[in-house]
């Protein structure tokens, strides 16, 4: 049995060692944010934050993940207190079909968590392995920008209180 | 045209407008499978086939309204659209608002939610409803109160009258109040008092998508469900010879292997381990596979080849004047739709009767194909629409809940998922189909087009269930079905014809349709259907003949063009953008522009480009885009603007990058890898999207009417940049740096 | 072996710079010219100069990330500090529009710039001096055809003294050697053009040669592999470690196509070079196959499975990945049973299909880089509108100790040898030249071209 830290919460896993993770958060845990997508790594619709860094869930065996923290979108908010980004997104309504946003978050979170002042340049690059097919490329882009202003300011509203 | 609302017949009235409605009298086939009938009752958009006012909008004893609809949320917005459609009409704050789509057990039949017509079908049955409904309350309200009805005033969802008289809704309604047919005339809102519709109302369906709550078939759980997947033959036509079943039925956690004739799935607890059991079948089998796809070095010359069914559908004057002649035979590729997510669905047998959950854009008509296929009746099958991954289309949706359903017969009493995998969707779509337009037309002396003939050849845009033969699996399994037979959308919607008729004034010109009977591969509706080919391939002439004649691209549009609505956003989007001044800022600059009324009926679409593109590269690296669109009434603003932007990245992949590709037994362009769409590299820097405002207006369909004037602004960019005109698409860096080295050589 | 190469190279080049220089370094200005005063180009010598231009690879180097082909400014990272290439379109400013076809000539042979400014050997001209005239005259005609493009490149980036210039002199003195191609008579014409190409523009050996401490090709080991931006580039010929051994067929399908069903795809540095020689004229590419398979074959593995031929062996639309195999307890072969096993056991075509790694010269070759490059980095996706293998990296999955793990078990597993020497640094470079890597990257997105 693996035992895996998911948003916080440890949670043993019945799941054979080899599953990806994306199937143990959608069929053991009912997480229902990281998708399927392709199985390939080439889409991102499955990425979750493991130990800080954005991952594909769909190609990362559970067997890998015991004792690494791992943060999927419902780690991030709840839909009566979403966090920064998923209130920048609901801001900039950067959703069509929306089944790929929870990736895009996923990574973009992982981005600013590690630089705060990213800019375009390396938010577009850092997006590179994700697909939107509705055409929401702009939007999503302005909201990783809100959010990413909104959590400067928090964290110098932060530095200025102290 | 369909169902519009025509101004004509206006009448002032105590801050409502009273407008009469008219159908028009097209018989064709549509695409959403209804309307195109004579009008049955007279009435506004889907109230002709579902007058029943109750059939769209109920109120319960606590005032609070459930509003159904035939139609679907595709990530389009519809579900938000719709209920600030009926809480204007009605009344009622949107949050007293709950709305029921597509469910063939308690909504309206609306066909397909397709062809951008869900607000002219829906919305316009829901407005008129909505405000019938609220009238009726108002009347009974009067009748309790004993005063005129004119004397009361209605906000939110209570009625007002004198002396600080009032009655809420719930106290109002009683059983069959609604239950009654729309009448001819509906007193609806007045424009300038809407509080609801014309306003940015944040969707509905996104917070749930962007906390990871339940919101796609994808995510839904019932209690005791088993996870299905399927074993697809690897290319059209191939049969089954030899697999080892036993050896998947032995694995732990498999709980049946399904074969039916060439149908073949694994059912199992987890979904892993279905995978892993579809993996292993697939490996014990083998089939005998055929030669069977055209050869796809030369598709243009391929489809042109086959045998056609031809129809004139446009003849005015005398075409074949001559002048200055410009020719060209424009291909586009076969496309897949590309849903990010695979298609799904769930599905429960028991009692005789079967519950399918399914993403289809037809919950009735799959409802029918789904009974057929399994020679059920079709009452005692439900299909209950849950949303998907974006479709644009008729995509894997029903193909996979006829797995779904097959492997439910196999298994009473569990729900059953099946999900398709990466490559099954991109293999087995029906395709966007690969078509040739060819166009030749020539521009007087005195600078005005004298010529035009334009043939286009495509195969079936519409083969979507009904028939039992257009799923796969009835196509597999042992007691098959025929393949569906093909359908020629006809004029003045069209198929692949869609758009082919040209709108700019013309005196000689012609038009023929070469419809083509034969499949060389899968194909069937994807996203304004041949209206990208047909407005990419006119505007690329338009704008070869205004080159070639020594005129500006949109002075010559509007030289050519009466209507004013046309004329407005062509005027719109150039001001916009700034085209008289435009300047390049280097030699790699190309601007291009495009405009397209869609199907020559919906919305009003006009996009302005500026692209870099050097020529030692080909890379196109689109800086800024303006579009201009006038959709008639707008009901929610930012839902306009996200369909536009949209439409305007998806065509840019289309244009750019997109093909789907297969050797003469199977397609090959099995995923991302193989089949590039548009990534975050190559998106616009800036995308302006402009509304016109027309208040009082019939909704007109908006989702798919930029595709076709926002790829022909590419293609003239391009060809503003480089000298080079592109006719075979996608125009890839490749090909754009081959053309303009072949004429650099010239 | 960086820092010591470094101080070496500052003694060394010092002490000879201090003799030599004032003998030999001297080199003459160039005059300028006026490019808008030449006649029309000669189209049929700019075509072919363009075809040489991309047999010599010329615009990997010559291209920034995201910028236009030919206007310079990569930056390339070199054990002595970092150089920027050059802007070599026709810009008068910024590149090379003011150079007369005899400056062109001197730069491509004797990597001296037109205003008689040594060029540091990262510009391989020890292989450019045996271009003929005529190429050579053809390949200016091309450039000067190209459009100008107004481009600055970085100063570059070295200590002193190797800053200076006329260090270079030095370097130049003990291994320049200015010779023209001599065609051996006792061969043919097709293995004359095809070492004419090899050595010369193509200049194969400047990455597959292994180069002493002062950056110079190792003439006594030409071919048996080298460095090139953190890749290790094979040894060519007898020493090659290819599990199948090449053969011409092999050598021209790959140089060609960019892979091949027994050897892979090509990756990292040569993944350019693939690009660029499946524009060339073939024979050419067949002339370069035919003198490279002329240098002999390696060994090869005896009980090595080769690929299936034809479409993958498993029906693609019943899945292009296999089942996961069962888990041994190991650590590396658990991580390949559970990781890397479904794509590369899933026959799926080359060069979209992951290779049988059996088959992989990355796992049975000279050193673990390759390997750890593809597990750390991956193939990342590209777009452009042509296919293109994608294969997600596993660096921010897998912690070192489990890369290590992983190559160790591919290498025994699947090459039959004995565990890699230096993985754990090889693991630490992999992670630092992917971080490069990524921070170009990042950089790519936001210029156009």
């Amino acid at each position: 049995m693996t035992t895996l830290t998911i948003n916080g919460e440890s949670r043993s896993i019945k799941a054979s060692p080899d599953t990806p993770l994306l199937y143990v958060l959608r069929d053991e845990l009912a997480l229902n944010a990281a998708k399927y997508g392709c199985g390939l790594g080439q889409c991102g619709a499955c990425t979750v934050i493991v130990d800080g860094k954005a991952i594909f869930s769909c190609i990362t065996p559970v067997m890998l993940l015991e004792g690494r923290t791992i943060t999927t979108l419902e780690g991030l908010g709840s839909p009566d207190a979403p966090g920064p980004m998923q209130r920048a997104f609901l801001a900039e309504q950067a959703a069509q079909c929306g089944y790929c946003i929870p990736g895009m978050i996923m990574r973009a979170q992982a981005l600013l968590n590690r630089d705060p002042h990213a800019t375009d340049e390396s938010i577009k690059g850092e997006l590179q392995p994700h697909l939107c097919r509705c055409g929401t490329h702009m939007r999503i882009l302005r909201a990783i920008r809100r959010a990413a202003e909104e959590m400067k300011l928090k964290t110098a509203d932060a530095r200025t209180r102290r | 045209m369909t169902h519009a609302v025509s101004r004509r017949g206006v009448l002032a009235g105590a801050g409502a407008l009273i407008i009469a409605f008219r159908l028009s009298g097209a018989h064709a086939q549509t695409e959403t499978g209804t309307g195109g009938k004579p009008s049955k009752h007279g009435l506004p958009g889907s109230l002709d086939d579902t007058p029943r006012i109750d059939a769209w909008i109920r109120i319960d004893a606590s005032g609070a309204a459930t509003i159904l609809t035939g139609k679907a949320e595709l990530g389009q917005g519809l579900k938000t659209a719709l209920l600030q459609v009926a809480a204007e009409e009605l009344k009622l704050p949107l949050a007293r608002l709950s709305l029921i789509t597509a469910d063939t057990a308690r909504t309206p039949n609306e066909g397909y939610t397709a062809a951008s017509h869900s607000m002219q079908d829906s919305g316009t049955a829901i407005r008129h409803a909505a405000a019938q409904a609220r009238e009726i309350l108002r009347d009974e309200a009067a009748r309790r109160l004993g005063v005129p009805a004119t004397s009361l005033q209605i906000r939110n969802g209570e009625v007002f009258g004198p002396n600080r008289m009032r009655l809420g809704y719930g106290e109002l309604v009683r059983d069959q109040m609604l239950t009654v047919d729309a009448q001819q005339t509906s007193h609806l809102t007045s424009p300038a008092d809407f509080v609801v519709m014309n306003q940015p109302v944040p969707r509905i369906d996104i917070p749930a998508k962007v906390t990871g709550g339940a919101a796609y078939v994808q995510d839904l759980r019932p209690e005791g469900m088993l996870h299905g997947r399927v074993v697809r033959p690897p290319s059209y036509g191939a049969t089954l010879r030899d697999c080892d079943v036993a050896q998947v039925e032995q694995m732990g956690g498999i709980v049946k292997v399904v074969r039916d004739g060439n149908f073949l799935g694994v059912l199992a607890d987890r979904e892993w381990t279905a995978i892993q059991g579809m993996r292993t079948l697939a490996a014990t089998t083998t089939w005998i596979e055929q030669q069977a796809l055209p050869d796809s070095a030369d598709l243009p010359a391929a489809l042109m080849k086959l045998p056609s069914h031809d129809t004139t559908i446009h003849d005015t004057g005398n075409p074949g004047e001559p002048g200055i002649l410009v020719e060209g035979t424009f291909s586009r590729p076969y496309l897949t739709h590309g849903s990010i997510g695979p298609s799904c669905a769930i599905a429960q047998f028991g009692d005789g009767k079967l519950t399918v959950w399914t993403h289809t854009q037809g919950v009735f008509f799959l409802r029918d194909a789904i009974a057929g296929m399994l020679r059920m009746p079709a009452e005692n099958v439900r299909c209950i629409h849950a949303e998907g991954s974006g479709c644009y289309g008729h995509n894997g949706a029903d193909d996979a809940a006829a797995d779904a359903a097959m492997l439910a017969l196999a298994m009473p009493g569990r729900p059953v998922r099946v999900q398709l995998m990466r490559e099954q969707e991109h293999a087995w779509d029906p395709f966007g189909p690969g078509m040739v337009v060819k166009l030749r037309a020539t521009v007087g002396g005195d600078g005005a087009i004298a010529d035009w003939r334009h043939e286009v050849w495509s195969q079936s845009h519409m083969m979507r269930p009904g028939p039992p033969g257009a799923l796969i699996a009835a196509r597999l399994k042992a007691d098959a079905f025929p393949p569906a037979p093909p359908v020629a959308l006809a004029q003045p919607e069209g198929g692949g014809d869609r758009n082919a008729i040209p709108l700019y004034e013309i005196p000689n010109s012609k038009v023929v349709s070469h419809f083509l009977p034969d499949m060389p591969l899968r194909g069937s509706s994807m996203r304004s259907l041949g209206g990208y080919l047909n407005v990419l391939s006119i505007e690329s002439v338009l704008d070869e003949l205004a080159a070639r004649s020594g005129q500006d691209p949109v002075t010559f549009r509007l030289r050519h063009i009466e209507d004013p609505r046309a004329r407005e956003v062509i005027e719109t989007a150039a001001s916009r953008f700034g085209w008289a001044g435009r300047v390049k800022r280097s030699e790699s600059t190309g601007f291009g522009f495009g405009f397209a009324r869609y199907k020559n009926l919906e919305a009003w679409c006009a996009v302005a480009v500026e692209i870099e593109v050097p020529r030692q590269s080909g890379v196109v690296r689109v800086r800024r885009i303006v579009a201009a669109v006038d959709t008639g009434q707008v009901v929610n603003p930012d839902g306009i603007r996200n369909q536009i932007e949209g439409g305007i990245l998806q065509s840019m992949s289309w244009t750019l990058f997109e093909r789907v590709t297969f050797d003469r037994t199977r397609v090959t362009s099995v995923d991302w890898s193989a089949y590039p769409i548009m990534r975050f590299d190559s998106v616009p820097e800036s995308v302006e999207v402009r509304l016109i405002d027309r208040p009082g207006d019939a909704f007109y369909g908006v989702a798919e009417a930029a595709q076709g004037p926002a790829g022909a602004a590419i293609a003239n960019a391009i060809r503003d940049a480089t000298g080079v005109r592109m006719y075979e698409l996608p125009f890839t860096a490749a090909r754009i740096k081959r053309a303009v080295a072949v004429r650099s050589e010239g | 072996m960086k820092l010591r190469s470094v101080l070496l190279a500052l003694l060394v080049i010092g002490a000879i710079g201090g003799t030599a220089a004032l003998l030999y370094a001297w080199e003459a200005p160039i005059p300028s010219i006026d490019s808008r005063s030449a006649g029309a180009p000669d189209r049929a010598k700019a075509r072919r100069g363009a075809s040489l231009a991309l047999l010599g690879d010329c615009a990997t180097c010559h291209t920034a990330p995201g910028g236009l082909p030919y206007a310079g400014g990569l930056a390339m990272p070199t054990p002595f500090g970092t150089i920027y290439s050059t802007n070599i379109t026709p810009d008068p400013e910024t590149g090379i529009g003011r150079w007369s076809e005899a400056a062109f000539i001197r730069a491509l042979r004797s990597g001296v710039d037109r205003e008689g400014r040594h060029l540091y050997p990262a510009f391989p001209y020890d292989h450019f001096t045996r271009v003929s005239d005529d190429d050579a005259k053809a390949m200016y005609a091309f450039f000067m055809s190209i459009d100008p493009v107004r481009s600055s490149a970085p100063p570059n980036e070295l200590p002193f003294p190797l800053n200076v210039r006329l260090t270079l002199a030095g370097w130049k003195l003990m291994f320049l050697r200015q010779v023209r191609f001599v065609a051996d008579s006792s061969k043919d014409e097709k293995w004359n053009r095809g070492k004419y190409l090899v050595d010369g523009l193509g200049h194969c050996g400047a990455c597959h040669s292994p180069r002493n401490l002062l950056g110079a090709e190792k003439a006594s080991a030409s071919f048996e592999g080298g460095e090139a931006e953190g890749w290790r580039a094979y040894a060519l010929g007898r020493r090659s470690q290819s599990p199948v051994p090449w053969d011409e067929a092999a050598l021209t399908d790959y140089l060609a196509r960019g892979s091949h069903p027994q050897h892979g795809t090509a990756q990292g540095p040569m993944a350019n070079v693939v690009d660029n020689l499946s524009l060339v004229d073939s024979t050419d590419v067949s002339a370069m196959a035919h003198y490279l398979a002329s240098l002999g074959k390696g060994e090869g593995r005896k009980d090595v499975e080769t690929a299936p031929s034809g479409p993958g062996r498993l029906p693609q639309a019943a899945g292009i990945q296999a089942a996961t195999p069962s888990i041994p307890s190991d650590s590396g072969g658990a991580i390949y049973a559970a990781v890397c096993a479904s794509c590369h056991e899933g026959d799926r075509a080359l060069p979209l299909g992951g290779v049988r790694l059996g088959l992989s010269t990355a796992i049975g070759g000279e050193t673990p880089a390759n390997l750890v490059n593809l597990v750390v980095r991956g193939i990342p996706a590209s777009t452009g509108g042509s296919a293109h293998p994608i294969m997600p990296g596993f660096g921010d999955v897998l912690g070192d100790r489990q890369i290590s793990d992983l190559a160790n078990y591919l290498r025994t597993q699947f090459a039959g040898k004995s565990q890699w020497d230096g993985i754990g640094k090889a693991v630490a470079d992999a992670r630092v030249t992917g971080e490069l890597d990524s921070a170009t990257k990042s950089k790519r997105f936001g210029e156009g071209p």
